[in-house]
């Protein structure tokens, strides 16, 4: 399946979680300064486990940079 | 270079929704050639507030800025920059949330990328949505006083006007309104956007702000961490002047050394 990933196609596997994806992406699960957010929604860090990512999802992921 | 500041006291705090800040400059990270330079920069500063934004990721990065502001002890305030919509800024403010666990958030709602001016009904609108939901809103504002008024209303932790549009380090354009922002606030009021300098600085604090945010003033000088630290002494000055009690300006002469006992030759 397809998901949009900081709006550009991407195809994972289905049943992929939130943290599987971040695993993919080399982003530590644990990090501080990364959040995520799926269809507009914010996905909580405790539910990155559980939350899977469906057909067309629209995932940003996003990092602390400097700024303001 | 880190040395004590005297105005921040037990005798005058710099008390932001329940917390103890112990400096009056709140420095932006946005700007910097390297975190290296961010991190001496915030030293010679002795910020213990600074803003950080998110992005998309970029595999390409390098460095962690969480990493080096933790070791740098500072407290973090996220903003929503980039923001024009209500809605966008509120689902950023919670993200940010996430990613740093701070529920401060330096809130930007953009209605003009040519000048960076705030949207007023947008960032009313987005303010009231996030002190409903739990956070320590410090907004990015216009110099409107009647709009700063609003901002308290709903319940903001503070104010922050800018001087002049983010980056274009024109100082106080307009310290009138700065001042009747000043005068009627019930919360602190922080000049934020358009220092470009150290007398701009002083100036806010002269007129009575509580603190002062800057951002490209340090990052983008020549010399970032010799900016950081004459913008902190502006900002002692100002506030040591602002509490000493300025002398009103008058329009003609008044002697200093008495008429009684001049000599007639």
């Amino acid at each position: 399946m397809t998901i949009q990933l900081n709006g550009e196609e991407r195809a994972v596997a289905p049943g992929t979680t939130v943290l599987a994806l971040l695993d993919a992406l080399d982003v530590p699960g644990g990090a501080r300064g990364v959040a995520v957010a799926v269809d507009a929604e914010v996905v909580p860090r405790g539910e990155w486990e559980t939350t899977t990512l469906d057909d067309g999802a629209r995932v940003e992921v996003l990092r602390a940079i400097q700024g303001g | 270079m880190a040395h004590a500041t005297d105005t921040v006291t037990a005798a005058d705090p710099l008390v932001i929704a329940g917390v103890e800040l112990r400096s009056r400059l709140l420095l932006g990270t946005g700007g910097f050639r390297s975190l290296e330079h961010m991190a001496a920069a915030i030293e010679a500063s002795g910020t213990a507030l600074v803003t950080v934004a998110l992005r998309r990721i970029d595999p390409a990065a390098r460095g962690s800025i969480v990493d080096v502001l933790d070791a740098a002890q500072v407290r973090l305030l996220p903003n929503t920059a980039g923001c024009h919509t209500a809605r966008d800024a509120v689902l950023t403010a919670k993200l940010a949330r996430e990613a740093f666990g701070t529920d401060w958030v330096k809130l930007e709602v953009i209605g003009d990328d040519r000048t960076l001016l705030p949207d007023a009904p947008a960032l009313l609108e987005a303010a009231e949505e996030l002190v409903d939901a739990g956070f320590v809103v410090l907004p990015y504002t216009n110099d409107d006083p009647i709009l700063a008024r609003r901002l308290e209303d709903v319940g903001c932790a503070a104010v922050m006007p800018l001087g002049s549009p983010i980056g274009s380090g024109m100082g106080l354009l307009n310290p009138y309104n700065l001042r009747l922002i000043r005068e009627r606030a019930g919360v602190p009021v922080v000049l934020d956007a358009g220092v470009g300098t150290t007398s701009d600085a002083a100036l806010a604090m002269e007129l009575g702000y509580d603190a002062v945010l800057c951002a490209s003033a340090v990052s983008r000088a020549d010399d970032p961490v010799a900016m950081a630290h004459a913008i902190r002494l502006g900002i002692e000055g100002g506030r040591l002047a602002y509490r000493a009690g300025r002398i009103p300006r008058r329009l003609h002469a008044l002697a200093s050394t008495p008429d009684d006992g001049i000599p007639a030759f």
